[in-house]
């Protein structure tokens, strides 16, 4: 359980960085963070990284700023900093889905970016950016670039992202007037990955849309989401099933949070928005 | 947390020197990137109360304070607390003069075999610390991410509760033990 022999660099800023994956992206190089998901993999051998470039010296990459209607999150922002930052206010589904990610010991040190990044199919971040239509900044030597969430997720720890590019913050659209908003999750034990989950925004004419995970290989998007059409919809969306929850166990749970949220997220429409 | 100082490109053989506090003592530590902090603490500054179960972060027998913020040891590298200050159970009191926490712990009978306990503890005070009006019945879920294999968590939870009632404001006093 000791990870293998790496090079290690911490750059300064972020074209430092960028010039230090470019440089790296032969011998595997990857971005620590808050290593909450990394280092686990180093220390089964999972993965053995030639070069591990650490973000954590650039003082840019850890601020909340609030910019025209969106919430932006830096790359090195812990998720209990995101829990309690004043700017995530206006970001209601974030704050709501921030305490299911794993223990309060990983939240300290675990990044909203990374956990993005990492891209678990039972994580909730990449539901809560999917849902809200997040928008997630990427940068490297060639350039900067922006990915809307729903492109971002490719498959199972996959993203659209090139081995030299940096995601160096996420920005949540602010929850508009009338937003009312839902949050679940069943697991086997508080702080497990999830086996299903929900994220849900009711808008106040009554549109909603649903973003599940834990049920596919990335989030699974669901706008114009209904109670009526919730079976169907489960019946389509749950690809999942392992030995802890089959699928057709699954199909149950989601169907189950969607109704459940779906009520709850419209219900605080109703009421003036949040939850 | 604290931002580290940079540092340039270092080769697999090569060692990073890094300067830390530890329960209020500044320590110096050169070592290869891939030790843990964990590791540092018990092999190189000789703080063997910090225990280590699984080391790839589940049990969480290895949690201490970064800059006040309870994180698990074994997913940090040792070179990453870099300018932090960092607390272990040996900061957190004496046997002269134990923390709120551990005189809880004695009384309630929150320890068995004990190898979970430096965990708890930390986690704890922590706990107290940013939430120190929380209510008894969230307690499980939020002591949750310590393992006890013994399965003593009533006893646990129970101290916690009774030293969130009775403990004194602020920080561990961290020059001590």
């Amino acid at each position: 359980m000791k990870a293998a022999p790496f090079a290690y660099v911490r750059p300064g800023s972020v074209p430092d960085v960028v010039a230090e994956l470019a440089a790296g992206a032969g011998e595997d190089a990857k971005i620590l963070a808050g290593g909450q998901s990394l280092m686990p993999v180093l220390a089964m051998r999972l993965g053995r990284p030639g070069v591990l470039v650490d973000i954590n010296a650039v003082p840019d990459l850890g601020a909340v700023t609030v910019a025209g209607g969106t919430v932006r999150v830096g790359a090195t922002v812990r998720q209990r900093e995101a829990q309690s930052a004043p700017e995530t206010e206006n970001v209601p589904l974030l704050r709501m889905s921030l305490p299911w990610v794993g223990h309060r010991e990983i939240r300290g040190r675990g990044t909203v970016c990374g956990s993005l990044a990492h891209a678990d199919p039972a994580a909730e971040l990449p539901a809560v950016a999917c849902c809200l239509g997040a928008t997630l900044s990427v940068v490297s030597v060639r350039g900067h670039r922006e990915i809307a969430a729903r492109d971002f997720f490719a498959g199972p720890l996959t993203t659209v992202l090139e081995p030299d590019e940096l995601l160096q913050a996420v920005s949540f659209p602010a929850a508009a007037p009338g937003d009312g908003f839902g949050f679940a999750e069943v697991a086997r034990r508080h702080g497990d990955f999830a086996l299903a989950g929900v994220a849900v925004r009711a808008g106040p004419g009554g549109e909603a849309t649903v973003a599940c995970f834990g049920v596919a290989d990335r989030p699974v998007v669901w706008d114009g989401a209904d109670r009526a059409g919730a079976a169907d919809f489960a019946a389509e969306a749950v690809t999942a099933g392992d030995a802890q929850a089959g699928t057709g166990y699954r199909r149950h749970l989601i169907r189950q949070l969607i109704v459940a949220e779906l009520d709850r997220a419209t219900a605080a429409s109703l009421d003036g928005g949040e939850s | 947390m604290s931002t580290p100082r940079p540092v340039p490109l270092t080769g697999t053989d090569e060692r990073i020197t890094t300067r830390l506090t530890v329960n209020g003592v500044p320590a110096e530590v050169t070592l290869p990137a891939r030790v843990t902090l964990a590791d540092a603490l018990r092999d190189h500054l000789g703080l063997t109360g910090t225990h280590l179960g699984c080391e790839h972060g589940v049990c969480g027998m290895c949690t201490v304070l970064a800059d006040g913020t309870a994180v698990r040891s074994c997913l940090l590298l040792a070179c990453q607390a870099d300018g932090a200050a960092i607390t272990t159970v040996e900061g957190l009191g004496s046997p002269a003069d134990p923390h709120p926490l551990q005189e809880a712990f004695g009384r309630h009978h929150a320890l068995q075999c004990g190898f979970c306990t430096p965990g708890f503890l930390m986690s704890a005070c922590d706990l107290l610390d940013s939430q120190p009006d929380i209510d008894a019945g969230d307690l499980p879920a939020e002591l949750s991410g310590v393992l006890c294999r013994c399965t003593g968590y009533r006893n646990i939870v129970a101290a916690v509760a009774d030293a969130s009632r009775s403990r004194r404001p602020g920080r561990p006093e961290t020059d001590r033990g």
